[in-house]
């Protein structure tokens, strides 16, 4: 039961992205994966899967895609232009594509990642642990027009196209953190002016990290010099030479000199990732307690987001053919042409 | 577990999965050694909930399940290593790993050689002379894959990092700044003075053992000329003429 899906037309931001590798820091190599998590648990929800399931990371715009079988894909992450031989697709919902169909995935509406996750993952080689692709690293590279990814598929085709409210996180907004072993570094004036400032996101973002310009004197620690290197993770906010802030994303180096304010939470993380250039973020300082509240496991957040999901229903005026579209489902439901 | 303290061990949260010990704030042996006793002892009793142990110069990071374990737990497990590790640890212990690199040094495998050797008070023969003959040790494997941080090169060589970025350095070159030696994994920019350059990747994702390199191994410069790491890059075996000594 697997299915093969060719990418036609790629852009230039498309990679295979899963959970990334943990526990690697001491080789040098950070996490990596998807620099939104929150999308691949959407999408794992959306196709019924207990944990996350590799996706094409798609970073501004998508690509053209076909199967040779029936399979469900989930459509996460930011939301971009989708349709199927011109049927426009919700984003932030599941659908069934089929042989002989076109998807077309453009632009980014809002946001900056969106996610393609096929039913059962996207099949690519594995590379210490993943099949993410670590560009900083040097593992693995950008996928091509032409590409063809094996998938699994696990029978969710049989279930109707459903949909769920995503998390708001394509513009901005305010970010949580928590103070980290540098904190001390900076006076009590540049902290408190720190979290006073609005920042909008500079144009120098990607999957290491996202720059932010600020109005106002650059944030200096003390001392400014001859600071030792110490251990780096991902959501740290690091100030630059210059004073200017960026918070570090999946591909970041793990280790590092510049001195850092605080860590971003985990949960927030994607709101910084997904946030468009000029987009305004803010900080708001958590103490610990109220960090380890907000911890969760990611089955959890899993099940969480299955009880959200709700039918996708269409206006029946808008489907161009009825009958067609009903005799295709019951055929999906026995093997389907073109199947291997 | 905020506070920053000098010249004694400190204990700080860092996210919500992870504890550092911090030794120092400045580069220094003792603080060195002190981490990678804690990491190699965090090695060996592999405690429960622990993710990742990740040794840098003078600090060391344990990340954690929080599923699992607690903040505190692991605090208890490193203030009681910190307790052992100065006495156990006060110098770097000899080396059970000596690796022989091949470098080329100065000239155009080191364009920055003669002014770094210049701040450092030493015409660029000296230099060189002096670069080869110091045993170095890999102080940290970090910022990008495999790549180590290599010293302590004697007190004439703290020069600072360059003000201008360089913009492209070449995977295999070697750079210098504050006692410290970086080996790139990757091209890459640098704020650091390129003085030479080897053919060793010190990342080999395709290999059984991605990292050949450990905190803790000796590293050994063999003097090469440019032609001949230019012959070894064009061989393509990624270990660039590296050998390794074990001793038991």
């Amino acid at each position: 039961m697997t299915a093969l899906l060719t990418l036609h037309k790629a852009g230039p931001g498309i990679t295979v992205q899963d959970g990334g590798r943990p526990g690697m820091a001491r080789l040098g190599l950070s996490r990596g994966g998807a620099v939104d998590r929150l999308a691949l648990l959407e999408a794992a929800a959306l196709l019924k899967a207990e944990a996350p399931l590799a996706a094409l990371e798609m970073a501004g715009i998508g690509g053209v895609f076909t199967t040779t079988a029936a399979a469900r894909i989930a459509l996460t992450g930011a939301p971009m232009r989708a349709d199927i031989d011109g049927r426009e697709l919700a984003w932030g919902a599941s659908h069934l594509l089929l042989p002989d169909q076109t998807l077309t995935i453009g632009p980014a509406l809002s946001g900056r990642y969106g996610y393609l996750t096929p039913e059962g993952g996207v099949g690519a080689p594995s590379l210490m642990s993943s099949v993410s692709a670590h560009l900083a690293a040097g593992l693995g590279r950008a996928c091509r027009s032409g590409d063809r990814f094996v998938i699994a598929r696990t029978g969710a085709t049989d279930a109707g196209p459903e949909t769920m409210t995503q998390a708001p996180r394509f513009a901005g907004g305010v970010i949580r953190y928590v103070a980290g072993p540098q904190s001390a570094l900076f006076s009590d004036e540049t902290r408190k002016r720190f979290r006073a400032t609005e920042f909008r996101v500079s144009g120098a973002a990607n999957r290491q990290g996202v720059r932010l310009d600020h109005d106002g004197a650059p944030f200096a620690a003390e001392p400014r010099a001859g600071l030792v290197s110490e251990p780096i993770i991902e959501g740290d906010i690091q100030m630059t030479g210059e004073g200017q802030a960026a918070i570090l994303l999946a591909e970041c180096q793990t280790i590092g000199g510049y001195p850092r304010i605080g860590t971003v939470l985990p949960a927030d993380l994607p709101i910084v990732a997904q946030a468009p250039t000029a987009s305004a973020l803010r900080f708001r300082e958590v103490s610990f307690e109220e960090a380890d509240r907000l911890l969760r496991t990611e089955p959890s957040q899993i099940a969480d987001l299955r009880r959200g999901l709700r039918p996708l229903v269409r206006d029946p005026r808008k489907i161009p053919d009825l009958l067609n579209y009903q005799l295709i489902s019951g055929v999906t439901a026995g093997d389907a042409p073109g199947e291997r | 577990m905020t506070g920053v303290e000098e010249g004694t061990a400190s204990l700080h949260a860092l996210g919500q999965d992870g504890v550092l010990l911090r030794f120092s704030l400045r580069v220094d042996t003792q603080a060195t050694a002190a981490v990678q006793f804690v990491a190699r002892a965090l090695g060996d009793m592999s405690p429960a909930g622990v993710v990742d142990v990740v040794p840098a110069l003078s600090s060391v990071l344990v990340r954690f399940d929080p599923a699992r374990v607690t903040r505190d737990d692991i605090a208890r497990h490193l203030r009681d290593l910190a307790a052992l590790a100065p006495r156990q640890g006060k110098d770097l212990n000899a080396a059970r790993r000596i690796w022989h690199i091949p470098a080329a040094l100065g000239g155009a495998a080191g364009p920055d050689l003669a002014e770094a050797a210049a701040m450092a008070g030493l015409g660029p023969d000296a230099a060189i002379r002096q670069l080869a003959e110091t045993p170095l040790r890999v102080l940290a494997i970090g910022f990008a894959p495999g790549q180590p941080y290599l010293g302590l090169l004697p007190d004439i060589w703290d020069i600072p990092r360059q003000t201008a970025l360089t913009p492209r350095v070449e995977a295999g070159a070697l750079v210098v700044a504050l006692r410290q030696i970086v080996l790139f994994a990757n091209p890459s920019p640098t704020g650091w003075r390129q003085i030479g350059l080897t053919a060793f990747r010190p990342f080999q994702p395709a290999a059984d053992d991605p990292v050949p390199l450990r905190a803790g191994d000796e590293i050994r410069l063999s003097l090469a000329t440019t032609d001949e790491i230019a012959a070894l890059v064009r061989d393509g075996d990624p270990k660039g003429g590296a050998r390794l000594e074990v001793t038991p």
